[in-house]
């Protein structure tokens, strides 16, 4: 537990370096790096999500960015209706998640594979043709949002500084409760199903159940990230659940290293960084990432967590 | 006469055509180790997944300890006392050998929604795990990771899981396969010391096993029962001998 290892090290470093930002960001007076930062931290705590059903429940879900729209759209709907209280919006965002993810889930659930991918991606560009047509919140262009959530002087969503945190302690948070589920009883149930199910039912594990109740818990999470980056943009459109967010969520993961508990975040932090350094470079930024990419997946098994633990090894 | 633990009654199940159990009736009394043998495409698999809840029959029913059982979920016989192995070695191969076990404890012990409390410093869980272990004579092995076990071993851990759910009955689905000879003996004799604790059905090829565990002995041919009783009476039954044991007649020890 108390051995060094290089995955640690780079971990901390990322976590020092994350929490030091807006100090940086103040005293070179480089505005911009706070607000990308911002989006990364959300976008992290997306992915950190993903990984809990993905890596620790071996349910490949291709369609959570429906949660961003969700969360997104609580947030939306809710300040153009003249709510502008983050303690109702944030809630109504979180339940509206849950409720989304027991109906889909229930139905997905009953398939396995490549079926479950299909039908999760497919109920999600569902999520993306419903809000598409909502006419009253924007339809297809999407819904401005004139007022962040607010929360009584607690936290001024306005203020840059005050928001990164906002979204940080989030992410921490969220990672902190993915760590303990993963060690409780139930998390040692959801990775025994991963691994093999018919066994857990024969020791008697009802499968579905645990699914479930994760798919339920991931889809809150990142029902939360929706609400954040509707903030972060002040703005909610049905592009937030098409399905090509969805394919990011899970290249973050996959990079990062499915299933362990910082990988997701060191994806998300490196994919989109990259994303924003070629696409400065070049117009064709595309055609670099892609491949590189490929090849991350291809030789580094387990992502960058998986290349950092055999760089330890020697 | 006392309600017998396990009760099989007319069970059918077809596979198209084929009638892969056919009007299958036998009884597991308390305290018993019963042994199901027969040839390979016997029915011996298929009747165990009725028995586990992994396969519905089409007719016919089982109990265990008097409730009818048929058509439960392989779940829920577990949580009534009912465990199994499989012939094809199946544990969580990314889990160490005390994981497995402790899961299979817990499966048995209070609700497992508990989403913050570390489940591997549970000290009734870990014991659990630890004695069943000890039990299959592994607890030296138990936190190696089972895909870094051998084959025995696994075959071992499969018994501890088993064990782990404090079960009324033991369905062994062939637990000698693929073992060597030493092995073999050591699987023998730690069943002949779980005969004592728990009923247990064995459905199993090695013949000098089967005759040296068995108190009852189940012949099983194309889906029938053509015999069952004690070993020295299928030993002596003529149909037994024709159908199945007749090609080698290798009934006694290792001839």
């Amino acid at each position: 537990m108390k051995t060094f290892t290089v995955a640690k090290a780079v971990t901390a470093l990322m976590l020092a370096g994350l929490v030091l930002l807006p100090l940086y960001s103040q005293l070179s007076g480089n505005i911009f790096i706070l607000t990308l930062f911002t989006r990364i931290v959300i976008l992290a705590l997306a992915a950190a999500s993903l990984n809990l059903i993905m890596g620790f429940g071996g349910m490949m879900s291709f369609g959570h960015a429906a949660y961003l729209g969700i969360g997104g759209y609580a947030v939306g709907m809710l300040a153009q209706e003249g709510v502008g209280s983050g303690f109702i919006q944030f809630p109504v965002a979180l339940a509206a998640s849950a409720t989304y993810a027991v109906v889909i889930g229930a139905l997905s659930l009953r398939t396995r594979g490549v079926y479950f991918i299909m039908i999760t991606l497919a109920f999600a560009q569902m999520a993306y043709y419903v809000a598409s047509g909502l006419a009253r919140y924007g339809g297809d262009d999407g819904l401005t949002i004139y007022k962040r959530s607010d929360f009584s002087g607690l936290v001024n969503l306005s203020n840059r500084t005050q928001f990164y945190y906002l979204c940080l302690a989030c992410l921490f948070g969220v990672v902190f409760l993915i760590w303990r589920i993963a060690n409780s009883r139930f998390g040692l149930v959801l990775q025994g199903l991963r691994s093999n199910e018919q066994r857990m039912q024969a020791i008697g594990f009802p499968s579905k159940r645990y699914q479930l109740v994760c798919f339920v818990i991931s889809g809150m999470m990142c029902g939360l990230a929706g609400a954040l980056l509707a903030n972060n943009t002040d703005f909610v459109s049905p592009a937030a659940m098409y399905w090509t967010r969805s394919g990011d969520l899970m290249v973050m993961v996959i990079l990062g290293g499915m299933g362990t508990l910082f990988g997701p975040v060191i994806g998300a932090v490196v994919y989109l960084l990259l994303e924003e350094f070629l696409s400065q470079l070049t117009e064709y930024w595309a055609l670099i990432m892609g491949p590189m990419l490929l090849l991350i997946v291809l030789f580094g098994r387990g992502g960058i967590m998986g290349l950092l633990g055999r760089l330890n090894r020697g | 006469m006392a309600e017998p633990l396990l009760r099989v009654d007319r069970l059918v199940r077809r596979f198209g055509g084929i009638i892969a159990t056919d009007n299958v009736s036998l009884d597991v009394a308390a305290g018993e180790l019963h042994a199901i043998i027969g040839p390979n495409g016997a029915g011996k698999t298929t009747l165990i997944s009725q028995l586990t809840g992994h396969l519905e029959p089409h007719s016919g029913s089982v109990s265990l300890a008097g409730r009818d059982i048929t058509y439960l979920p392989a779940y829920r016989r577990c949580a009534l006392g009912l465990a199994r192995s499989f012939q094809i070695t199946s544990l969580l191969l990314d889990f160490t050998a005390a994981d497995n076990v402790a899961l299979a404890a817990q499966a048995h012990a209070g609700t497992s929604f508990r989403f913050f409390a570390d489940a591997r410093k549970e000290k009734g869980l870990r014991d659990a795990a630890h004695a069943a272990l000890d039990r299959v004579g592994l607890a030296h092995r138990a936190d190696v990771l089972v895909s870094r076990l051998s084959h025995g071993e696994r075959r071992q851990i499969e018994l501890a899981v088993a064990l782990a759910s404090k079960p009324k009955l033991l369905l062994l689905d062939e637990p000698m396969a693929g073992l060597g000879v030493t092995e073999s003996q050591r699987m023998v004799q730690l069943l002949q010391e779980l005969r004592k604790e728990v009923s247990i059905v064995l459905v199993e090829h090695d013949m000098p096993a089967v005759f040296a565990l068995a108190d009852r002995i189940s012949v099983l041919v194309y889906g029938r029962v053509i015999a069952s009783g004690d070993p020295a009476a299928i030993r002596a039954n003529e149909d037994v001998k024709r159908a199945y044991l007749g090609e080698a007649h290798v009934v006694t020890h290792h001839g």
